[in-house]
């Protein structure tokens, strides 16, 4: 633990926060049990220390000790001390605590949207931070309040102070969430998660913008994730965390290229990183899914009579095949459309347009159509726990789709929810067990287990992954491909992580605004992406590997434009063009 | 949290698990004892309901306090209050039990139906509740009660009628979260019906939620039949129910005031048994609280 980072300009910089021997633990009835134990480090000036771990691994409790707000009575801190300067804060009372909170050290949390009070304006809940720690006027306040918003980079810092939380996009509002954090120029941030819920280029920008502000201000910096090449961007000196404790320590640029504990080597093999695809088995040629100028759009109600005054754009005019055997990956950000053209696949969202599965068309089909098409399409969603209906045993949750088309008797059916479960890695006795006696990756496995159960050709797996730690997700997607090969599923891939669609698909769209932007083999678009969109996406994707170094891009301050159109109005349709083997790309 | 490997959510394990809480054996014991008492009343009561006795007032003619051949004292009828509480469960039985569940079971597909469907369904079947809501219920009961001839069984149908609407409301609240719940939607991509997602999927989720309206019933239904009968329209005199009992003696509060405290202990202990019976039974019945206890 008394490694300090050689290579950091902050060697010799004053110590601003030491953590010594800190344990928390939570009482039940069988006594404390330690969440985090006998953790030890310091934090210099200007530092930045990543707390890097998987889900559980205490990381987010242990900065919940730091700030003083361990949920009581339960959790608490049983030994050790913190010290903030010459202060011990483990022990100080919560009054004098609370003076300290925001001023001398303050945090940011992962989903901005629920940190911040959603009646209360920007403005006021800038001012109010600032007041209630200098004694400024209203006055006064407002003008730091305004120098903090400037400070973080966002346009008409004016207008913001105006407007309220839901008026901002979701880097705005983190935006708004960091300059309240660093209006008081506290000596420590600790940032919990800061960029996890936002897309990949508006990570970049916050990552960028916390850089810069500490270089200004000196802040020293935790940070809290599980993104292995976030902390290899961010971070001086790391701490790897597991099951509560501590498991190695060292400087971000030795854990990368030597890192000594097998954990450690574990994860970081996990990460999925850009180029480390595999290359795949050749595909067959009958089209199981086919899109042709599929739209979809949601009214927007408004006025006295309630009549539809404007459209969300989801999707418009998208058009792909998608083949036997095949994984073919949605990438973009969040609100592009991905998510809703799954929708509009399996029947949940009406569409206009041409959708045919395994040469059926969607539309116009009759209730037993309906059903008979739901056996030839299944969906993953992104969050297992959420899919599944918590009050049903596994074995009657994964026999569900054989009730539902009355495949078997009731013994069959348990018989196959057996043979499913040990087919995702699971074990039969199992079955009686209800959702929330498994892990989140278990979980996913029991939602793949269903989606088999009716051998579908088609395989949507939406985001399927995103929530799980890198190496769950990494076994879940060996799974995938594994079954894939077995069974000869297509599959239609939709994520936001670059690294892992490079890692897993045959074919890529790109998709910006509702529509595709760029579509093609994987080597086309990740090896000769065209549009700008897919190279600002593959450019903003955080490398695992701190001796990368990233060829400065201009910082777009811009937001996205609104796919909300009035009624009779629409976007500008992209035109694909095909520059060579299939590689289409929008003018 | 301990993990019940194997065991399965029967009827039987439930049951066991129920019996297992102490505050839960003690509302089923006190359940038992009033349905017993109501059934047995003939047998138990030692004297008719509605026999006025010579020695059942004082010299003055005041009602007789608690002891000596009246346990529970005597109304200023002379009556035996212990056989009026006894037959009077009866009563307070059936408004609490038959016209409560026939409310929450109104109230349950009203809000399920407009939960679930939306659209001009939900519409048309909310905007009903709200025009029931904002009735008031004891005037609309009136008006029900005077049009049908009043006998137990109609006062039983008027209440139904009238407290549907709270269940109706908070229910189809709960249901459009839980139409809108991810597996919900992936019941849906299954192929699976409305009727199936409705009865297998949602109404299970909404358990927890109708038993405790349907406790909290108990006692709102057992005092709006006493009011209904305080203004004549509902049980009629002599038939004693807890509620009337009350409305009749309150005058008496000053000097008699077990006329009013016993009836009144009677409809709480009554509403606490099935609260707590009613409590256990969520828990005992919700899969993800297994293990706890």
């Amino acid at each position: 633990m008394t490694e300090i980072a050689q290579n950091s300009g902050a060697v010799m910089a004053p110590e601003v926060l030491r953590v010594q021997g800190l344990t928390v633990s939570v009482r039940s009835e069988a006594g404390d049990s330690p969440l985090v134990q006998d953790l030890s480090f310091s934090l210099r000036r200007g530092e930045t220390l990543a707390i890097a771990g998987e889900s559980g691994s205490g990381k987010s409790i242990t900065s919940l000790a730091i700030m003083g707000l361990l949920p009581p009575p339960a959790v608490r801190v049983t030994a050790g001390s913190v010290h903030l300067g010459a202060t011990e804060l483990t022990s100080l009372p919560e009054a004098q605590m609370r003076s300290l909170r925001g001023a001398r050290i303050a945090m940011i949390f992962q989903e901005p949207m629920t940190s911040l009070n959603p009646v209360l304006t920007v403005g006021a809940q800038l001012t109010e931070a600032i007041r209630a720690h200098t004694g400024a006027s209203r006055a006064e306040a407002r003008v730091q309040a305004l120098a903090a918003l400037q400070a973080v980079r966002l346009s008409q810092p004016e207008r913001r102070l105006q407007q309220y939380p839901h008026e901002l996009s979701g880097g705005m509002r983190q935006r708004v969430m960091i300059a309240m954090a660093l209006a008081l120029r506290p000596e420590v941030l600790i940032a919990d998660e800061p960029t996890t819920a936002l897309d990949v280029t508006v990570q970049r920008e916050v990552l960028d913008l916390l850089r810069d502000l500490q270089r200004d201000l000196g802040t020293a910096i935790i940070l809290i994730t599980h993104d292995m090449g976030v902390v290899a961007e961010m971070a001086d000196r790391v701490i790897v965390m597991k099951s509560g404790r501590a498991v190695e320590e060292a400087s971000t640029a030795q854990i990368f290229s030597a890192p000594r504990e097998v954990y450690t080597q574990d994860l970081l093999a996990a990460v999925p990183r850009m180029g480390a695809g595999k290359p795949r088995d050749a595909v067959g040629s009958e089209v199981i899914a086919s899109l042709r100028d599929v739209v979809v759009r949601f009214p927007l109600k408004g006025g006295m009579l309630g009549r539809t005054t404007a459209q969300v754009h989801a999707v418009e005019q998208v058009s792909f095949d998608i083949r036997r055997g095949e994984t073919f990956a949605l990438v973009g950000e969040s609100g592009c459309g991905k998510s809703t053209i799954a929708k509009a696949m399996v029947g949940l969202v009406p569409h206009q347009g041409r959708i045919e599965i395994a040469g059926q068309a969607l539309e116009g089909l009759d209730r037993a159509g309906t059903k008979a098409l739901r056996r030839r399409v299944q969906m993953v969603f992104q969050d297992p726990m959420a899919a599944l209906d918590p009050r049903m045993t596994v074995g009657d949750l994964i026999a569900e789709p054989l009730v539902i088309h009355g495949i078997g008797s009731a013994v069959e059916q348990r018989a196959q929810a057996a043979d499913l479960m040990a087919r995702v890695g699971l074990t039969a006795d199992q079955l009686d067990r209800y959702p929330h006696e498994f892990s989140g990756g278990q979980r996913q496995r029991i939602c793949i287990a269903r989606a088999l159960a009716l051998q579908p050709d088609l395989i949507i797996a939406d985001e399927s992954v995103s929530a799980l730690d890198v190496s769950v997700q990494a076994r879940v997607l060996d799974l995938l491909q594994a079954l894939q090969r077995e069974f000869g599923i297509a599959f239609l891939f939709i994520s936001h992580d670059m690294a892992v669609v490079e890692n897993i698909s045959d074919r890529v769209a790109v998709m910006y605004l509702g529509q595709i932007v760029e579509m093609g083999s994987r080597a086309q678009v990740f090896g000769n992406p065209q549009h700008a969109y897919t190279r600002r996406l593959i450019e903003a994707v955080p490398v695992p590997d701190p001796s990368f170094v990233r060829t400065p891009a201009p910082r777009l301050a811009g937001e996205v434009p609104s796919p909300v159109h009035a009624l009779g109005q629409g976007p500008v349709r992209a035109q694909l063009r095909d520059i060579g083997a299939g590689h289409l790309v929008a003018l | 949290m301990t993990s019940v490997a194997g065991v399965n959510a029967t009827p039987q394990s439930a049951w066991r698990r129920l019996l297992r809480r102490k505050l839960a054996v003690f509302g089923l014991v006190l359940i038992v004892l009033v349905v017993a008492g109501a059934v047995f009343a003939p047998w138990l009561a030692p004297f008719p309901p509605d026999m006025q006795n010579f020695d059942g007032l004082t010299i003055e003619g005041a009602p007789m306090p608690p002891g000596g051949a009246y346990p529970m004292g005597t109304d200023l009828l002379g009556r035996d209050l212990f056989s009026r509480i006894l037959y009077g469960a009866r009563t307070s039985l059936i408004i609490g039990v038959v016209a409560n569940g026939l409310a929450l079971l109104i109230g349950t597909l009203v809000g399920i139906t407009a939960g679930y469907f939306r659209g001009w369904v939900g519409a048309v079947l909310m905007r009903f509740t709200d025009l029931m809501m904002a009735f008031p219920a004891l005037l609309l009961a009136i008006c029900l009660a005077a049009i049908f001839q009043p006998s137990l069984w109609i006062v039983a149908m008027v209440i139904a009628l009238v407290n549907w609407v709270q269940t109706a409301r908070v229910i189809y609240t709960e249901t459009t979260s839980l139409a809108e719940r991810d597996f919900i939607a992936a019941e849906r991509t299954l192929g699976a019906g409305t009727g199936r997602i409705l009865f297998r999927h949602i109404l299970p989720h909404l358990v927890p939620m109708i038993i405790v309206w349907g406790t909290l019933g108990i006692s709102t239904t057992v005092l709006l039949e006493a009011t209904l009968s305080f203004l004549g329209v509902g049980v009629q005199p002599p038939t004693p129910s807890w509620g009337n009992i009350i409305y009749e003696n309150q005058t008496y509060f000053q000097s008699a005031p077990w006329l009013v405290f016993i009836p009144g202990a009677a409809i709480i202990l009554l509403a606490l048994a099935f609260n707590l019976v009613g409590d256990a039974l969520r828990d005992v019945l919700d899969p993800t609280q297994r293990g706890r206890s």
